[in-house]
């Protein structure tokens, strides 16, 4: 690791990896088991220390890297968030939990007590915070990798980067360029879907258009996204303020530009 | 054929198709899909949108199916040629290690086969036009550009239903097809008129053995180019408007626009004449060999007007301004025409409907025009 610069120094041995896992449903480290063959390879240039999905455990083992997957959601998770910030060099969190508290994180519209008692026949068991948060609401995020889940191409990217020592490029564009560049028809226009391309930042490929229905943002929040003109548009197809609220209120809920949007067409309703 | 005006029966349009494929063409027309109607390669004209006609307008767009027999009676779709010339993701170059661990580094050479486009309207010969402008200039032509160009037959069809959002007439790139093509094609009610404008063009129709078109079928695609003119509602200021919009900068209509204003970038996509794009490269695992790729970008994307330190344009009111502003104003500095052909694609695509024309005369509304 090379402090002055912040990222690997590739000149010294295999960099030390480790992939955690926080309130998730594990699906963005099958990105990694998902690579098939490129997994070898990458086995040869980085050194997993600590990856309990595959098998590796050794939580608080120094890395140079550390993905950590899902959000903040308990009190002994507030405190091993920070244990891996101090054991790590460079800490990148991967999916819609780790970013913007995921689909778990639509309870913070309602009492986690209330839940509790609901859903279990002993609540007292239950150690929850009162709202879930992302990762960057307790410590420094040096990279921000987006999906639902993440792709095997984006962390073979950032790895790649990361292996020959050169910053990882952060994908900004929206949804409908990609489409754009793949030729996809824009299913809003030609069949009037509440697409949330336009606010929605790539990475996917623009999936969900490419089989001719709406994007629902799993991507999260592109950057200088225009939430106002979008949800006015979505009122305008026909959509109640309800709808447009759980629009934007889905996945990516508690990314602030997606909360605020959520917000106000709640209070319509 | 003693004329230059030949007429092409409806049920011989096969016969050209047959005619391009045999010698050595990929032949491309437009096919309905998803919804729109897109250009596609195609093996047969029964693949081609018979009766099917469309509804444009701002951020709105449907097709219809009707009984007419007619394969053209439609306004242009979301894309045309850009696509096709100016690929929207492309290899330029790769470089690998050999085994002495130096960097090689090659032209990446896509195969490139004669292509036919069939159905290309007016505006869009004039966006290739600009495109040819901008993409073979003097020193600086591009080679991926100029290989497919050489190799386009292009078969234009005179637009008789323009949309809505259509402006070509005011823009003057419309509805007839006057130049860029080698054969047009007018579809009447039984068959088309055909014209040659190129040697390879006259060839075709030569070896098609057409009779001459009728002084009757010649007046009735006068009739309907005349039609598609008086029918087109929306309109752009004529001439140079560089000093009407530089002027206006600072015009409260931009922040007005950019209240409404996505920023997807989806209107600079489907404008058959916007050339930008960025370049990364593409390596791979191990660092052995990497591609370095060009695709499209948008002045609408937060990296376009990023220079080292600094976004120059940080608001979708500054990137709105500089889309315009460059679109309709300093183009005819660069390139000296507008760089608009009136296909209207920006106002039926964009999926607000933000509409160009109304923009532009907001801005210019203190009576300078």
């Amino acid at each position: 690791m090379n402090q002055k610069t912040g990222y690997v120094d590739s000149s010294s041995q295999r960099i030390k990896v480790a992939v955690h896992k926080f309130s998730s449903c594990d699906g963005c480290q099958l990105a990694f088991l998902n690579m098939g063959e490129p997994l070898l390879g990458l086995s040869q240039l980085v050194d997993i220390r600590h990856f309990a999905e595959a098998g590796m455990v050794d939580e608080l083992a120094p890395v140079d890297v550390a993905f950590v997957e899902g959000s903040v959601s308990t009190t002994a998770d507030v405190d091993r968030i920070q244990e891996i910030r101090n054991s790590c060099e460079i800490l990148i969190t991967i999916g819609a939990c780790a970013n913007s508290g995921g689909i778990q994180a639509l309870r913070n519209y309602s009492s986690v007590e209330n839940w509790s008692k609901a859903i279990y026949a002993r609540p007292e068991y239950i150690d929850s915070l009162a709202e879930v948060s992302p990762i960057s609401a307790h410590v420094r995020v040096d990279f921000e990798l987006w999906g639902c889940p993440v792709s095997t191409r984006q962390i073979t990217n950032v790895l790649r980067s990361l292996v020959r020592g050169v910053p990882p490029v952060r994908e900004t564009d929206k949804i409908c360029q990609e489409c754009k560049r793949q030729n996809i028809v824009c299913v809003m226009v030609a069949k009037g879907e509440p697409c949330m391309g336009p606010v929605t930042r790539t990475g996917c490929g623009a999936l969900c258009p490419s089989i001719g229905r709406d994007c629902y943002a799993c991507d999260g929040p592109a950057t200088d996204i225009n939430t106002d003109a979008l949800a006015q548009h979505f009122h305008d197809l026909g959509l109640g303020a309800g709808e447009i609220a759980r629009r934007f209120a889905f996945i990516n809920n508690a990314s602030e530009e997606f909360r605020l949007a959520a917000e106000k067409w709640r209070d319509d309703e | 054929m003693n004329t230059d005006i030949a007429f092409l029966p409806r049920e011989r349009l096969q016969d050209l198709l047959t005619s391009l494929q045999g010698e050595g063409f990929r032949c491309v027309g437009p096919v309905e899909k998803d919804g729109a109607i897109v250009f596609s390669d195609i093996s047969s004209i029964n693949e081609l949108p018979v009766g099917v006609t469309d509804r444009q307008s701002p951020g709105h767009y449907r097709l219809n199916h009707t009984e007419d027999k007619r394969y053209f009676a439609w306004a242009n779709g979301p894309q045309a040629l850009k696509p096709m010339l100016f690929r929207s993701r492309e290899l330029l170059w790769t470089c690998e290690k050999d085994e002495t661990g130096k960097l090689v580094f090659k032209v990446a050479e896509p195969e490139i086969e004669p292509k036919a486009v069939i159905g290309v309207r007016s505006c869009d010969l004039a966006a290739l036009h600009l495109q040819d402008k901008h993409f073979l200039q003097s020193d600086y032509k591009d080679p991926y550009y100029l290989a497919r160009r050489q190799k386009l037959f292009l078969v234009a069809v005179n637009c008789t239903h323009p949309a809505s959002t259509c402006f070509c007439a005011s823009t003057g790139d419309g509805p007839r097809a006057s130049y860029g093509f080698d054969l047009a094609l007018t579809e009447l009610s039984d068959g088309f008129i055909v014209e040659a404008h190129s040697d390879p063009g006259m060839e075709q129709i030569q070896k098609l053995a057409l009779e001459d078109a009728d002084t009757d079928q010649i007046i009735e695609a006068e009739e309907l180019l005349h039609n598609a003119k008086a029918v087109q509602t929306r309109e752009i200021p004529g001439g140079n408007l560089y000093e009407q919009l530089f002027s206006r900068l600072e015009h409260p209509q931009w922040d007005d626009v950019a209240s409404r204003c996505l920023a997807c970038g989806n209107c600079t996509a489907v404008c058959p004449t916007c050339f930008c794009h960025n370049q990364h490269d593409v390596p791979d695992l191990n660092g052995d060999s990497s591609g370095h790729y060009r695709e499209w970008d948008s002045c609408f994307s937060v990296e376009h007007s990023y220079i080292h330190g600094l976004q120059v344009r940080d608001d979708i009111r500054s990137r709105y301004r500089q889309w315009l502003t460059h679109k309709l104003g300093s183009w005819h500095l660069q390139y000296g025409r507008s760089g608009c052909v009136g296909c209207g694609r920006c106002i039926s695509w964009c999926p607000v409907g933000i509409d160009i024309t109304k923009e532009v005369v907001a801005v210019c509304e203190d009576g300078i025009l």
